[in-house]
């Protein structure tokens, strides 16, 4: 019977001892929209980094895509479970700006940490992104991408086009899209996230106004104004080429993707982060060109503006975890692991020295193409309308947006009259949002 | 005479009333009235400040030209449901009555499509339907037509009416069924021996006694199609092309959950609320009266 007891408190003990060690590390929550390729790649960083220290465990989740992230985020907010760092795409930075109860800006946590973290050592659009007008970087950049060209070599020798033609201007564009459709492509231009793409980026690239006020950048008085003569112009265009058989629409997302992975659209605006899925997926030539311009339109090309999230750390937890949190970031931001994400995935290499040391391993040279992307981005200096967007109920807008714009593509509107109508009714949600959070 | 049974005093049937009083309060009458508390605020997402704006959230929503198409095709939307899977069960369970061999086998197998959620229902005619990949619009495309639901309003909409009857064709198959067979032959059968053909006995004598079901089945299809199709849209269409397929249901949850709208959201969710109180109302205030129990 003693020997019993003795057994039991033996084992007692150990657990205690057991889970006490358990106990020491302090959990670090990240909760995130990645799966895939880019959630093994994520889990990866994490993995590396609890291994490589003992005081602090990242928990990594994956709570759905970034709306739906955005939106768990939030609700756990409200029930006081909220994670230390939520992952927030770019479309939501305005929202979360505006929250200011609800995070803790990203300098407040590294310099109360003492982290070592060189706000500098951005590259200057993604920088801009998540910077407040005062200089203070709010939140820390995770993955950052732009919109490029996607060339299906195969295709364009199919269809009797030389692949290495010039396809710099849509002009250009518009030639082999007509000698892709006669020779009988069922597919010559698709494309991913069709507002982002070719409104967003498209006003940046011409250097003309998304939305007043710096794109919204200076002040929350911000009104749309993407129904300008250049958007119209291209909406137009595309919805010519959409009733034409030659722009060939597959969804708001990235569903376009499938079919240009399976071999069968010739071009494809995408991402520049679509390079881990294509390079793994297709059986073709593929090749990255700049995405393509209006010739004739006065400052084109400008420099293209970011797309994906940053890393917001939200209020309300011990400043023992925020320390966590602090090494962590700055474990992300390290040159090795933003080197190697950079070159797995085709997202910007968002610090200087990751992107100076790819070039250095010669990465672009057995990658051709891979550097389009930050090339740009960076090759001129952003005005105040290109330097990106920051409008609050963006997502909701963004969705209207989606909605006028596949009534061009069904020839239901005139690109004039769906632009027109998608910024009435964008401007009614701004200022709605406006008066929620002054 | 009718022998009624019925309890003594009062602390009896309170308690055996309680559970279910306590579920209406926690499960309907709290969110509900959540809700209502909500549509007169515009809090901002993360509820660090809210402010009351009465009802401005009203305003915002009937200024919107969208917020009333979306009634529209609301209306549309639920109309072709309940038509279609009330009229296929219907005549599906007519058929299923008369069968004398194989009626187990034929019953059960109707009732499968009932047990697949919706959101999968959606996934699994999207095989047949997607407009790379599915296997009908592939045959479609050799016919030479070109089935483009993320583009072309009608056949979106056709879609998400197709797939919302299939999976609630079982279920009205079901209650029509038990009507039918509930129906007692003896009438049929002096009818018949009257010189009644089939058609003339089921106009007469079948549809008139079934009506208290059929009467039921609108009810519980309105309903349905007003807020159960939700997962059917948001896999097929996600209210798209244009908002040709947004019903109310999917406005409250692309403004709350994907807008973070909860002001404009919970004002919705109070007006579907009195939507669909006011159809309950009239359908029991003016068809009832027309039914046969």
């Amino acid at each position: 019977m003693n020997k019993i007891i003795r057994n039991l408190v033996g084992t007692i003990m150990a657990l205690c001892l057991f889970t006490g060690t358990v106990a020491a590390a302090t959990e670090i929550h990240w909760w995130h929209a990645f799966k895939g390729r880019l959630g093994t790649l994520l889990a990866e960083q994490v993995d590396q980094f609890n291994a490589a220290q003992s005081e602090y465990i990242v928990v990594q989740n994956r709570k759905g895509n970034y709306s739906e992230t955005l939106n768990a985020g939030i609700a756990a907010f409200r029930a006081k479970k909220h994670p230390h760092i939520l992952m927030v795409f770019e479309v939501g930075t305005a929202t979360m700006m505006a929250a200011k109860g609800a995070i803790k800006p990203m300098y407040e946590v590294m310099s109360e940490a003492g982290a070592k973290f060189n706000p500098d050592g951005f590259i200057g659009p993604v920088k801009g992104y998540y910077t407040t007008t005062t200089g203070e970087m709010l939140s820390m950049p995770y993955n950052s991408s732009t919109p490029v060209l996607w060339v299906n070599r195969d295709a364009f020798k199919k269809a009797g086009l030389n692949p290495d033609m010039d396809l710099s201007t849509w002009q250009k564009v518009g030639v082999a899209l007509d000698k892709l459709k006669s020779s009988g492509n069922k597919c010559p231009l698709t494309t991913a996230w069709q507002s982002w793409v070719h409104l967003e980026n498209m006003s940046a690239y011409h250097n003309i106004a998304f939305a007043t006020k710096e794109n919204g950048f200076a002040g929350m008085d911000t009104e749309l104004v993407f129904n300008g003569p250049v958007q119209i112009k291209h909406i137009q265009a595309m919805g010519n080429w959409a009733k034409e058989g030659k722009f060939i629409y597959a969804g708001r997302r990235n569903e376009g993707g499938k079919a240009f992975r399976a071999g069968e659209c010739a071009l494809y605006t995408e991402s520049s982060a679509g390079y881990a899925g294509i390079k793994k997926n297709a059986k073709f030539d593929f090749e990255i060109r700049h995405l393509p311009y209006w010739e004739g339109v006065k400052g084109a090309p400008q420099n293209t503006i970011i797309g994906g999230s940053s890393l917001w750390v939200l209020s309300g937890h011990s400043s023992k975890e925020y320390k966590g949190v602090a090494a962590f970031l700055s474990f992300l931001s390290s040159t090795v692991i933003q080197a190697a994400w950079h070159q797995n995935t085709g997202y910007l290499p968002v610090t200087l020295v990751a992107s100076q040391k790819t070039k250095e391993s010669g990465f672009y040279d057995s990658n051709p193409g891979t550097d389009i992307a930050g090339i740009q981005m960076t090759r001129k200096s952003p005005t105040s309308v290109s330097k990106g967007l920051r409008l609050g109920s963006f997502d909701q807008i963004r969705g209207m947006i989606d909605e006028e714009l596949e009534s061009v593509w069904s020839g239901k509107k005139t690109a004039k009259s769906a632009l027109d109508d998608a910024v009435k009714r964008g401007n009614v949600l701004l200022r709605r949002f406006e008066s929620s959070n002054r | 005479m009718e022998k009624r049974v019925y309890f003594k005093g009062w602390f009896l049937p309170a308690l055996l009333i309680v559970p279910q009083l306590a579920i209406t309060a926690i499960f309907f009458f709290y969110p509900a009235g959540t809700a209502i508390w909500w549509s007169l605020f515009n809090p901002d997402p993360f509820g660090l400040s809210t402010k009351f704006v009465g009802f401005a959230n009203f305003d915002f929503l009937f200024s919107d030209p969208y917020y009333k198409e979306s009634f529209y095709t609301t209306a549309i939307f639920s109309v072709l449901v309940t038509f279609f899977s009330m009229g296929l069960a219907l005549f599906l369970a007519v058929l299923a009555d008369r069968l004398i061999k194989g009626a187990g086998i034929y019953q059960t197998l109707l009732i499968w499509p009932y047990a697949v959620a919706p959101a999968i229902a959606g996934i699994l005619w999207l095989f047949l339907f997607d407009t790379r990949t599915g296997l009908i619009s592939w045959y479609l495309g050799l016919l030479g037509y070109d089935w483009n639901h993320l583009l072309n309003h009608n056949e979106a909409m056709g879609l998400v009416v197709a797939v919302s009857t299939w999976s609630r064709v079982s279920y009205n198959f079901l209650f029509f069924l038990a009507g039918l067979q509930a129906i007692p032959s003896t009438i049929i059968e002096a009818a018949a021996i009257d010189g009644a053909r089939f058609w003339k006995r089921f106009w007469t004598i079948v549809f008139p006694l079934l009506s208290p079901m059929t009467f039921f089945l609108v009810v519980m299809n309105v309903v349905y199609a007003f807020f159960d199709t939700f997962g059917i849209i948001h896999t097929i269409t996600k209210g798209g092309p244009g908002q040709s397929t947004t019903i109310l249901v999917y406005k409250v949850y692309s403004d709350g959950f994907v807008g973070l709208d909860l002001g404009s959201s919970a004002a919705q969710s109070v007006i579907l609320l009195i939507i669909v109180g006011i159809l309950t109302i009239l359908q029991f205030k003016f068809v009832e009266k027309k039914v046969h129990y």
